[in-house]
């Protein structure tokens, strides 16, 4: 990354997880600051309104698992158009509490369960392709998937260590995965 | 006593015939990580995370069952022991379902320590999921065969320490697990004495006490070093 003359293109996608790895992110609190002087954020749920994922972004934070067929195709995209792709927290590490319905086998007994069983009075299952995204039979992690450049665990990974793992990356360098305060799962 | 003298990593280390390598190793300050070893009871090595060179040895062998001899040669650190470990560890949690998060365990873990110290920051192989139950007919206890590893402490300190003989492991392969009794359920089994020792065994959150919640399984791994150490020196105080 030639942070020397252009700011890094930064952007975060959220797939199947819970918004916690997103919530850490923005208890970078004036982190955020130095951050903007080096990076620009070109994609984000929580820092930017634009609804198509641009070409040529330099990195990429990938909350969540990969539950539906939208979070794969958005996961496609992204590691096609991103040069540095960051599995950012559990869910995305190792699927996490999102792949916990993988034990019942396949969606439908989720669906099931969810739409029919626990529904109320108009219990129905959702179909509506084009808009509703159907589910996979499985979640899984991204790597699964798609080919990652860094992994950041942790349920979410705090805010320090978020800060620690992007730091080294501004500056063209790459940070060193390591120990507790950079590693633990949940 | 007679004395055995060996090379751990280069390092002249002297142990009492009969102990084990990782005996020597910890004596000589050296560590080596372990998930199946317990102090207190008998080794069995089922984890393979102790896996260590012998100079002449072609194969790589467990240093919790392996005994010193003279002359041995002991490499306990390699990239490729070290790249073995990782490995393990990483098929460790995609055989079960390991989810940190929403465990008792959480940050009172072995299996989530070892991971950090082997630098696992996600697992290669694909993860399983398999199907597997939870059993809390216990009135004190619960066994959530998900977050089991198959260690076998549990097994061992209730048949060595506390002798009622409770746990023992059952099936095969990839269907092997733990059971109580006579595979029933726990609450069932009479032998039980509810002295809570697995519990202390165990080194994940699949054996807790309930009504523990997430991160909060805390234990007492010296008592059952303790009890061993009182019953053979009749200490019978703390």
């Amino acid at each position: 990354m030639d942070t020397v003359n252009k700011k890094v293109k930064l952007a975060t996608i959220w797939l199947a997880g819970c918004s916690g790895c997103h919530m850490s992110f923005l208890d970078l609190d004036e982190w955020l600051f130095e951050l903007a002087k080096f990076a620009d954020i070109v994609y984000s749920p929580v820092a930017s309104d634009i609804k198509d994922y641009p070409e040529d972004v330099d990195v990429c934070l990938v909350e969540g698992a990969v539950a539906n067929e939208e979070n794969l195709e958005l996961l496609y995209k992204v590691r096609q158009r991103t040069k540095f792709v960051i599995s950012f927290g559990d869910c995305a590490v190792t699927a996490n509490v999102p792949a916990m319905r993988n034990m019942l086998g396949s969606s439908e007994p989720v669906l099931k369960r969810c739409y029919l069983e626990l529904g109320d009075k108009t219990a129905q299952l959702p179909h509506e392709p084009g808009i509703v995204p159907e589910l996979l039979d499985r979640v899984r992690p991204i790597h699964e998937l798609v080919e990652i450049d860094l992994f950041i665990p942790g349920c979410p990974p705090s805010a320090p260590r978020i800060q620690a793992a992007i730091e080294p990356l501004l500056k063209g360098e790459r940070p060193v995965m390591e120990g507790r305060s950079m590693i633990k799962f949940g | 006593m007679s004395v055995v003298t060996l090379k751990i990593n280069d390092i002249d280390v002297a142990a009492e015939a009969g102990k084990t390598v990782l005996d020597a190793a910890r004596e000589a300050g050296i560590r080596i990580p372990t998930l199946c070893h317990l102090d207190g009871v008998s080794d069995v090595g089922a984890c393979r995370l102790c896996l260590i060179e012998i100079k002449g040895i072609p194969k790589l062998l467990p240093a919790c069952v392996t005994e010193v001899s003279e002359g041995m040669e002991v490499t306990t650190h390699t990239p490729q022991l070290d790249e073995y470990r990782r490995m393990t560890v990483e098929m460790l949690f995609s055989e079960g379902n390991h989810v940190c998060a929403v465990c008792v365990a959480n940050e009172n873990c072995e299996l989530q320590d070892v991971a950090i110290e082997v630098g696992m920051d996600h697992s290669r192989f694909t993860y399983r999921f398999p199907e597997r139950g939870v059993d809390i007919s216990h009135p004190q206890f619960g066994i959530d065969h998900n977050r089991c590893i198959l260690c076998t402490r549990c097994v061992r300190v209730c048949d060595e320490i506390e002798g009622a003989h409770v746990w023992d492991v059952a099936g095969r392969g990839a269907a092997a697990k733990v059971v109580t009794g006579l595979n029933q359920p726990w609450g069932d089994v009479e032998a039980c004495t509810a002295c809570g020792k697995c519990v202390d065994a165990c080194p994940t959150g699949s054996i807790f006490r309930k009504g523990s919640t997430a991160s909060e399984l805390d234990r007492d791994r010296g008592k059952l070093e303790f009890l061993v150490k009182a019953r053979e020196e009749n200490q019978w105080t703390r």
